[in-house]
């Protein structure tokens, strides 16, 4: 366990590195940067018009549809790293095991192509 | 090993198959055309499935090192869930394909639930529990919001999803309180993990496992999303909730508390007392307002969750035979009432306002007799099987000491007499001058009415044998 | 204090402070990005108890792809989450009273906690001998062989919510043109080009 930890304290290190930089960076900014606020810096630069909406619009739901099939792959891939660490040595049993939860999701992914889910249009 | 494992669970795996081979036939054939067949076929397969383990052979296995139990009060619960959801997706055709809702997916998406609730009930393991919870629960989040370009559907599937997975959330947390107690989630194991008295962390567990499982039955006070979730669903999904997964929670319910936390007894008993007090009351006092016959069913499935839990609650195997009895009668009860509100309907529309029943039995007097056998059973009058399964709960409370519940119990259905005896006033004593429903009716949807109102008269005699298997269910879980 | 303990109060406090501001951050950009935070902070509470492959599928899983998601739903859904927030206010001192209540009776009951006689000897019954393989390997040799029951229910599980996710959001459009890769393939210059040759005046 002590081991382990250890191995991960360069980790740790660069965390607490990055952490400190990006405040450095923000503080900086914030205390030595100039501040002259005035309306007119955030008022459309000449000729151009004020926005007319909200920047943030709807979405097509086909955004989530790929994001979401993108997720349950990734779970697939999840669950493929412990099984190709052990595959040394391995009994039948885990290797079609594998092989039988492979073919559920196949099935997932032939239904979901011949359905169209992949199309763009 | 792995061979006796899997002959063991055999009935699961052959529906999971059948699933899966069902999808790619669609897909690979007309798609939605072929709804049709598909349908028809995964109910042939759910019943026969349904009578193959009715003929398995008696005797107690345990597969995957205790994760799967197959015994008689696993085989009882999936029986009763098989052969109802092989009967609501029989008369759901006709509805789903007239409203253009009867996609190839829909039964597909039914089977694979079924097999998450034959799961749920055959559950050893806290994680078995949990892996069946979930694939039961995520199939019916989708056949909730079916009708997609409704709004209210889809508001269903929503709330349904949200508050499932909060509850699931909280079920989690106290199974993981429970495996930090025990080191285990067998269940044969946390049973044995307390030697005499329970610790108060145990406790805790065991307390929000209950209130995730109270959030799958509905019982007050975590029965908020059935009457939305009800309302909006497409009615034969709504059938579908109303029937098989109630069974298979209470089949879930059971099994954990008597599994593995059958050294607890006074413990959970009084928190299911209380959730059932609670639900018979607030089930039977708030249906009385409704005039949606979804939301009135919605708040009847809370109260008689209510009285299926006050069977739990005596914490005997004659509790868990009268709740097994119970809730086959509901079950049918219920299977019958909703190929009757699949029914209602005007000129293509369909029709949810009780007001709209007013009349009904000069237009269709066979019709309203069936259905004023069903309310008067659903209210429990005597003779009908309503009554007796009532009898079975309120006599398993009193023979535990738990008069009080009892008392209460009748009180309630006293209240929740008068809304369904409403309807019956409606139909024949309501004035209404035009017909407000037409006279079409599925022929499917017609005979599972009949039938049920059938049974609940002919039941009476020796109750078709149920009381002796649920009675063999009862001894299998409760030693 | 050593250095194990000290990164576990930094990611425990940080996990806590990401989970608060994902409730009450006004911008819900912000809350995902407040998850975000938590989620890591969480990956780094499951290395200090040695559980590795659970620390990076928490990166690579909820941070990697849950986190887009949610970005995505919350860009999707056209919300006034001001008015939302409006109506919250509301509600919140009965759920502070709840979350205090909540809270004392955990604390009563970890502050009681006990763990059985035998949790150890039954746990350790389970688990490989972690001084003789990896923290992934050793789940490795439980999955797919101990727990193969749950792991192929796995398998169907994401099946459902595969087929879930195209029910719900596909949508079929019509009087689009669409590529088709074999057709395109197939097509065969002599039939797909004609020569017409157009008499002045004429007009096709």
């Amino acid at each position: 366990m002590e081991d382990l930890l250890r191995e991960y304290l360069p980790v740790l290190v660069f965390l607490g590195m990055a952490t400190a930089l990006g405040a450095v960076l923000i503080l900086a900014a914030v205390i030595l940067g100039p501040t002259n606020p005035d309306p007119e810096k955030l008022s459309a630069y000449e000729c151009g018009f004020n926005a007319f909406d909200d920047a943030r619009m709807k979405f097509d739901v086909r955004f989530y549809l790929v994001a979401i099939l993108f997720i349950i792959f990734d779970l697939e891939i999840a669950f493929l790293f412990p099984w190709a660490v052990t595959f040394k040595g391995m009994t039948d049993v885990s290797f079609w095991s594998m092989m039988v939860f492979l073919a559920v999701l196949t099935i997932g992914f032939a239904y979901e192509w011949k359905k169209g889910a992949l199309e763009w249009e | 090993m792995l061979n006796t494992d899997i002959s063991i669970v055999l009935p699961e795996i052959v529906l999971a198959l059948f699933a899966m081979a069902a999808l790619l036939f669609g897909v690979y054939t007309k798609k939605d055309k072929v709804a049709g067949p598909i349908l028809w076929a995964t109910s042939a397969v759910l019943a026969a499935i349904g009578i193959w383990i009715a003929m398995s052979p008696a005797g107690t296995h345990t597969a995957f090192n205790g994760a799967f139990v197959d015994d008689s009060f696993a085989r009882f619960a999936k029986v009763t869930i098989l052969l109802s959801a092989a009967a609501v997706l029989l008369m759901s055709a006709d509805f789903m394909y007239r409203r253009g809702l009867l996609r190839f997916e829909y039964p597909i998406l039914v089977a694979l639930s079924a097999v998450g609730m034959m799961m749920m009930v055959s559950a050893g393991d806290l994680m078995a529990l949990y892996m069946g919870l979930e694939l039961q629960s995520l199939a019916l989040y989708v056949v909730a919001a079916l009708n997609r370009d409704s709004l209210k559907s889809t508001e269903a599937g929503l709330k349904y999803f949200v508050l499932g997975a909060l509850s699931s959330g909280i079920l989690l947390y106290g199974a993981s309180l429970v495996y930090g107690f025990a080191g285990s989630t067998v269940f044969s194991d946390i049973i044995v993990s307390a030697e005499g008295h329970i610790p108060l962390g145990l406790l805790f567990g065991l307390t929000f496992v209950i209130m995730g499982l109270a959030f799958k039955v509905s019982a007050v006070p975590f029965h908020m999303w059935a009457p939305d979730v009800y309302e909006g669903s497409p009615t034969p999904v709504t059938a579908f909730f109303a029937t098989a997964p109630k069974m298979a929670a209470m089949g879930l319910f059971a099994r954990v508390v008597h599994d593995a936390f059958g050294m607890a007894v006074a413990d959970w008993s009084q928190i299911i007392a209380l959730l059932a007090v609670a639900s018979m009351f607030v089930g039977s006092i708030a249906a009385i307002g409704q005039r949606n016959i979804k939301r009135l069913m919605a708040y009847s499935s809370i109260t008689h969750m209510g009285f299926a839990l006050m069977g739990l609650a005596a914490g005997t195997a004659l509790g868990v035979q009268a709740m097994l009895v119970y809730m086959v009668i509901y079950v049918t009860m219920n299977i019958g009432t909703f190929a009757f509100i699949m029914s209602m309907e005007k000129d293509g529309v369909p029709v949810t306002d009780i007001s709209a029943l007013k009349q009904y039995s000069k237009h269709e007097p066979l019709r309203a007799l069936a259905l004023l056998l069903l309310m008067f059973s659903l209210a429990g009058v005597p003779p009908l099987l309503g009554f007796f399964g009532k009898f079975y709960v309120l006599k398993a409370a009193v023979d535990a000491n738990m008069t009080w519940l009892a008392t209460a119990g009748a009180i309630a259905s006293v209240i929740g007499a008068f809304y369904y005896l409403r309807i019956v006033y409606y139909m024949y004593f309501g004035e209404n001058e035009e017909e407000t429903l037409d006279g079409t009716m599925a022929p499917t949807q017609w005979v599972f009415l009949m039938a049920s109102a059938a049974i609940m008269l002919l039941g009476l005699v020796n109750m078709f044998g149920v009381d002796g298997y649920a009675a063999m269910a009862a001894e299998a879980l409760v030693k | 204090m050593g250095v194990a303990d000290f990164a576990f109060y930094i990611f425990a406090i940080s996990a806590v402070i990401g989970g608060l501001f994902t409730v009450v951050s006004k911008n819900p950009v912000h809350s995902v990005l407040w998850l975000i935070l938590a989620f890591l902070s969480s990956a780094g509470l499951f290395v200090l108890l040695g559980a590795e492959f659970v620390a990076m599928l928490l990166v690579i899983v909820y941070v990697g792809a849950v986190a887009v998601l949610f970005m995505f739903v919350v860009m999707m859904i056209d919300v006034d989450f001001a008015e939302l927030r409006g109506q919250m206010a509301k509600y919140v001192p009965i759920a502070l009273l709840i979350g205090v209540v909540l809270l004392l009776e955990l604390s009563l009951a970890f502050g009681t906690w006990q763990v059985s006689n035998n949790a150890e000897a039954v746990r350790a019954a389970i688990a490989p001998d972690m001084a003789e393989v990896t923290n992934t390997a050793a789940l490795g040799q439980l999955v797919y062989e101990k727990y193969i029951y749950l792991f192929q229910t796995a398998g169907l599980i994401l099946l459902v919510a595969m087929i879930g996710a195209i029910v719900l959001t596909l949508r079929h459009r019509v009087n689009i043109k669409r590529q088709n890769v074999m057709e395109q393939m197939h097509r065969d210059p002599a039939k797909a080009m004609e020569v017409i040759d157009v008499k002045p005046g004429q007009g096709l």
